[in-house]
């Protein structure tokens, strides 16, 4: 593998810049037994090493390494599936500091496990190894609440300065550039509209003061506006405090104009590369079955 | 009733107020009662043992909580049958080993003065369950929005969830003596419910479903000593009739 490609941003294994996948090895066998690699988010530890998967406890006894220096995020061999159906297979690439990647595909390809896996909510085999000391704000795409729900976002967002150990946080500097009325978040969080707690979940990463973000299509149900304005705020956290930004999209536009990188799941097919490499009609074509068209900012 | 069973009584109060909060707002309050049932074998091998049927409860409802944790990892519908199956044959398991007056005892509570040892178990059972809620109130909080979501925030999911699971059999076992383990289900669910419908925010809520269940509590005592019944079904009377007027506030409140 390039040092140059790895320093650069995103990369996938044996290839430059456009790669589709192997198939992935077989890694049968009992549960308890099977060697996996699983991430911790336990104490100061950020990595993930090689270790085996404690069936009865949930918890990885690894071995734990860190990614390199230049790179927020190292995976290798990444496969997921649930009972007989495989989601992801062999994925590998890597994810330089303070970069920006976009992960994009149709309905179903594994966008979404993908983001869980990272952050250790799913088995799967392979190596996902972040970089000492990672703080991960994660927005995950939709959440079903119950409309009555009697929590706040104030109460939403001090019990995570809570867990953060923060003692006083003003709110005001999290909400403001999120674009919430800090009204509205005293309100329930069941009774906010989608693209309110939407802004909420980003608000609420922002607290943990994170250095990663994974955005799982962040602006869905968010306002033209308000899409414009977090897709800002999301560019500007990323270029101004060195943000490691991997967030999920199907705006091809917001792609093009944010992303450093694309990394493309399908069935058909897996790349990666730089958006004018990636979001080329033919490949679009492939990646979606049909055609997809989008409009490229002048500016 | 002494002064000393009262304390004993509001302490437990207190604890179920607390527990089900989150029961209430986690969307498990149904597995309250099924939870209960597991209790019953737990009391008849301890009785056969000439054991303490409190400590036969406590290993049963300790047991139970693991499973239902264990089974959480699977598919919903499967849990909720697993649990549905499981905890019946419990009840009937239990209703075999535990006989006559103490089966009555221990599904609606008995009667008679509380020894030193159930007091003092009593105590620091129900301190025990508040302080791990009051510590750990944040991060159930961010784990019920979104697990994954609190995974990020270096919340330890599964164990916070089995612990919060445990706290709430032994809260279950705390109301052994007093309310019997049915009741027991609805003194933590019920305060919860109608708490829920009258709160807008998390500490409103916790304050509410405490108050309420330490009302019920002891407005159930005061009632069925006057009435010379057992307190129990009292006690949970009193709380289905504070659920019943937290209907008609809200209604007021929607005409107004």
């Amino acid at each position: 593998m390039a040092t140059s490609a790895l320093a650069s941003g995103l990369d996938l294994e044996n290839q430059e810049g456009v790669e589709k996948s192997g198939p992935a090895p077989d890694r049968g066998g009992s549960r308890s037994e099977m060697p996996v690699r699983r991430l911790s988010l336990a104490g100061q530890m950020h990595s993930i090493g090689v270790g085996h998967f404690d069936g009865a406890s949930g918890e990885c006894k690894a071995m734990m390494t860190d990614a390199s220096a230049e790179n927020e995020l190292e995976v290798s061999h990444l496969s997921v599936h649930f009972d007989a159906t495989r989601v992801l297979t062999d994925l590998s690439f890597n994810v330089a500091k303070g970069s920006s990647v976009a992960i994009i595909g149709p309905n179903g390809a594994g966008k979404t496990v993908l983001l869980r896996a990272l952050i250790g909510s799913l088995q799967f085999s392979g190596t996902v190894r972040w970089t000492k000391g990672v703080r991960i704000g994660y927005v995950p795409q939709k959440l079903d609440l119950e409309r009555d729900i009697p929590i706040t976002g104030v109460d939403f967002l001090s019990a995570r300065a809570a867990v953060a150990h923060k003692p006083a946080v003003d709110f005001s500097s999290v909400l403001a550039p999120v674009g919430i009325p800090l009204e509205v978040a005293q309100q329930p969080i069941g009774t906010m509209s989608g693209g309110q707690f939407q802004r909420l979940l980003i608000a609420f990463a922002l607290v943990g003061d994170p250095n990663v973000l994974l955005l799982d299509e962040p602006t869905a149900g968010v306002d033209e506006p308000g899409q414009e304005h977090l897709n800002e705020l999301v560019r500007r956290l990323q270029k101004n405090q060195g943000l490691t930004v991997l967030f999920i999209s199907h705006e091809l536009s917001i792609v093009y104009k944010n992303a450093d990188y694309v990394l493309c799941l399908s069935r058909a097919r897996t790349c990666f590369g730089p958006p004018r490499t990636i979001l080329t009609p033919d490949l679009l074509r492939e990646i979606y079955g049909s055609e997809v068209s989008y409009h490229v900012h002048d500016n | 009733m002494t002064i000393e069973a009262l304390v004993v009584a509001i302490a437990m109060a207190v604890a179920a107020g607390l527990i089900g909060s989150f029961a209430v707002m986690k969307g498990i309050s149904l597995a309250a009662d099924p939870l209960s049932h597991v209790a019953l074998p737990g009391i008849g091998i301890a009785l056969a043992l000439h054991v303490h049927p409190v400590f036969g409860a406590v290993v049963a409802l300790a047991f139970g909580a693991l499973l239902v944790w264990a089974l959480e990892d699977r598919a919903r519908a499967t849990t909720e049958s697993a649990i549905g199956v499981l905890f019946s044959a419990a009840l009937a398991v239990g209703s075999i080993t535990t006989t006559g007056e103490d089966l009555i005892d221990a599904l609606f509570g008995g009667a008679g003065a509380l020894s030193l040892s159930e007091k003092v178990f009593g105590l620091s059972v129900a301190s025990a369950i508040v302080v791990f809620i009051l510590t750990s109130k944040n991060s159930l909080v961010v784990m019920m929005v979104s697990p994954d979501v609190a995974r990020t925030a270096g919340i330890k999911v599964r164990r916070l969830d089995l612990l919060y699971l445990e706290a709430f059999a032994l809260t279950i076992a705390l109301g052994l003596r007093y309310l019997g383990v049915l009741l027991m289900g609805a003194l933590i669910i019920i305060p919860a419910v109608t708490a829920k419908r009258l709160s807008q925010g998390l500490n409103s809520m916790l304050w509410f479903s405490v108050a309420l269940s330490v009302l019920s509590t002891a407005l159930g005592s005061a009632i069925a000593a006057h009435l010379h019944r057992e307190a129990g079904p009292i006690i949970v009377l009193v709380a289905t009739g504070l659920f019943l007027l937290s209907l008609l506030a809200r209604r007021q409140r929607s005409a107004n």
